[in-house]
């Protein structure tokens, strides 16, 4: 009774799954067209082995921080090390990942000083305990001051003014800063570089982030609003995509210029939908951070000296270099 | 009492506060006074007042292409606000449906990107996911009797952690990939995320969807039983039970109807956008209750309508946008979002409390 029932089910299912997988394959696109391969390798250390603790300010999910990672990583395999990676957006969660990472007798730290108060008594503690700490992506301003010994990362007034000056070059006379996150210092520094070198006239636009048919709404009502718009400057790759949708539903002739690269967006200047990036090399913070510890304990280097950051950034990416990044971006190492 | 609800889910009063007879208090009250007493005219007054305020305030609100806009904004809100209400009014809520509707996409989008299958495959197999989503929040809620804030508090932590973790070991970024050239996806995207032509205007195809879903639910709420059911496990759980409601079944399939709504709008996303990233959707399910609310379903259940939320979630995107097309400073974005919505709240109270007193 009960098998003669269950047959015909389970034949069902078969059948369903034979169906889903055979006649329900795509023929072009997904996973078979992609060619798998791994970031950067240059060997292997024979080093002592050590451990390193990268804690950032990462909101989860965010592609971004995913490349820095992957940067660090690379480094820590290349060195013998074992990377522990903690993130957290909150600066008091942040400091207590530090803690932590210091109660684990770490060899070293590396940390982003998107909060930099917040985390100075946790890094007076990491000094005490003879804890190397070396700053990456954001606190260009605060490292020396908190004892940091090196510093990786863009200035991001530096990349802004940077941008600015490339508007001019482009001709641009009205621009809008699209600030996926509203209160976010490093975001606002690239706006206020733009604004300084721009010759023209830049606003500020706050979208809401974590809602991407919002961020798409907000960029169109904006172009509608104020038609001398000619340039949207994005601060994130995925919502320089999203701007390239707003551009062509408001009917506006604006261009997309963005900070930050990701796959998807170096088919997209190839396309010439959007003009070019400020690429700040998140793959280079992580690896350098990662290595310059590594450095430090194997050979008593300073990079930077102990005085002078090490720049990663600003970088242009545009049509006439895209296709050498491209293939780097689609491993989601650029 | 429980079943005078039910027999008139659409009351246009609270229940009366006694049985008395042709000592005046019963008569039957205008009609101006027994409309402004509905759930939804509160709201629609707000959204109205609002509506006129940007009129005024912001002139490129005034053409049509802006208006198409401000609808579609409204329509990834109120599309999801609608089972949310539902939900509500049935006394329970969701704090899963934000980061649902990113399962929802990343589930639809991995599968076929990953297995290259064609993209309807993944479309159907994230439906089910988002359907169990739903039931499995329903039956933990009517298993373990816990309030609806832990459980689906638990959820949406579980989502947002599954979210990035599966996310990442799949496809080893943060992002999914991009499904744009595959099989079925133009006909997806024609069912999930286009747009037609107006006089001129350029409408998104969600704006219609969500007037669709708007008016089957407000059938579904005070045309069918199962309507009744809803006001009346949302009114007092135990005397519905005890004429004879199947409240396990109304509650887990409410949860299953929210989780209907957290696929469509995921779907929209990923076929607008072409690929998800796994970080996003936290707090939209606050923005989904608070449509829901200002649209007139109370936080306490058995109260409320399906057409109300259509103008909370209006009125959203109407102040979101109507912002932008005024030209302000943006640092006071949130603040006057906030100050807007309050006021809209406020303004609904009042009329009810007019609408209601004698």
């Amino acid at each position: 009774m009960d098998r003669s029932r269950r047959i015909p089910s389970a034949l069902a299912v078969a059948a369903a799954a034979a169906l889903v997988l055979a006649g329900c394959s795509s023929g072009s696109g997904g996973k078979k067209a992609e060619e798998g391969a791994d970031g950067a390798s240059a060997g292997k250390a024979t080093t002592p082995r050590m451990t390193v603790a990268l804690v950032t300010h990462q909101a989860p999910g965010d592609t971004f921080w995913d490349i820095v990672r992957k940067g660090a990583e690379a480094a820590a395999a290349k060195d013998n090390i074992k990377l522990v990676y903690s993130a957290d957006p909150n600066a008091g969660n942040q400091a207590n990942l530090v803690q932590n990472a210091i109660d684990q007798k770490v060899d070293g730290i590396a940390v982003t000083l998107a909060k930099p108060d917040a985390l100075k008594d946790v890094l007076g503690k990491a000094e005490q305990a003879g804890i190397p700490v070396v700053g990456l992506n954001s606190g260009l301003s605060d490292w020396k001051r908190l004892g940091l010994l090196q510093f990786f990362g863009q200035d991001e007034n530096v990349a802004g003014e940077a941008l600015g000056k490339r508007l001019n070059e482009e001709g641009a006379k009205k621009a809008v800063c699209v600030i996926q996150e509203q209160g976010n210092i490093g975001l606002t520094q690239r706006c206020d570089g733009v604004k300084k070198t721009f010759e023209g006239t830049t606003e500020i636009l706050n979208v809401n982030g974590t809602d991407m048919p919002s961020v798409k709404s907000t960029i169109t009502a904006k172009l509608k609003q104020d038609g001398a718009i000619d340039h949207v400057v994005t601060l994130g790759a995925p919502f320089a995509l999203t701007a390239v949708q707003s551009v062509s539903e408001a009917g506006s002739k604006a261009k997309v210029a963005t900070f930050d690269l990701n796959k998807d967006l170096t088919g997209a200047i190839q396309r010439g939908d959007i003009e070019f990036a400020v690429d700040q090399q998140p793959y280079l913070q992580g690896y350098l951070a990662v290595d310059g510890l590594w450095l430090y304990k194997n050979n008593g280097n300073y990079s930077g000296g102990g005085e002078q950051p090490v720049l990663t950034g600003p970088a242009f990416v545009d049509r006439s270099n895209v296709e050498r990044v491209a293939g780097y971006a689609a491993k989601g190492t650029r | 009492m429980g079943t005078t609800q039910q027999a008139a889910p659409a009351v246009t009063t609270p229940p009366a506060p006694g049985p008395r007879h042709t000592d005046g208090r019963t008569r039957e009250r205008p009609l101006v006074l027994r409309l402004l007493a509905r759930p939804e005219v509160g709201v629609f007054l707000g959204a109205v007042a609002v509506f006129v305020f940007f009129l005024i305030a912001a002139p490129s609100l005034r053409q049509g292409g802006s208006m198409a806009t401000v609808l579609y904004q409204a329509s990834t809100i109120g599309i999801m606000a609608l089972p949310v209400a539902l939900l509500m009014i049935g006394g329970e809520f969701d704090l899963s449906a934000g980061v649902a509707v990113i399962t929802s996409a990343l589930t639809a989008a991995m599968l076929s990107y990953q297995l290259t299958l064609n993209v309807w495959t993944g479309v159907i197999v994230a439906l089910v996911v988002s359907l169990a989503v739903g039931a499995f929040n329903g039956w933990m809620l009517v298993k373990t009797g816990l309030p609806s804030f832990l459980v689906t508090l638990g959820t949406f932590l579980i989502l947002q952690g599954v979210n990035l973790a599966v996310t990442k070991l799949v496809t080893g970024n943060v992002a999914t990939d991009d499904i744009s050239t595959m099989d079925g996806f133009d006909q997806a995207r024609a069912l999930f995320a286009s747009s037609f032509d107006v006089g001129g205007v350029q409408v998104k195809i969600t704006v219609v969807w969500w007037l669709v879903f708007a008016a089957l639910a407000t059938w579904v709420l005070l045309r069918t039983k199962y309507g009744n059911w809803i006001f009346a496990v949302g009114g007092n759980k135990e005397s519905a039970r005890a004429v004879g409601v199947p409240v396990t079944f109304t509650k887990i399939s409410l949860f299953v109807v929210v989780g209907f709504g957290a696929w469509f709008v995921g779907m929209h996303q990923l076929f607008s956008f072409n690929t998800v990233q796994s970080g996003e959707g936290v707090g939209q399910e606050l923005i989904y209750i608070a449509a829901a609310v200002i649209g007139g379903c109370l936080l306490t259940g058995g109260h409320g309508s399906a057409i109300g939320p259509v103008f909370g979630a209006f009125m959203f995107g109407m102040v979101q946008q109507g912002i932008v097309y005024a030209g302000w400073n943006p640092d006071w974005f949130k603040a006057f979002l906030g100050v807007m919505l309050l006021g809209a709240v406020l303004i609904n109270l009042w009329v009810q409390r007019t609408a209601t007193r004698r």
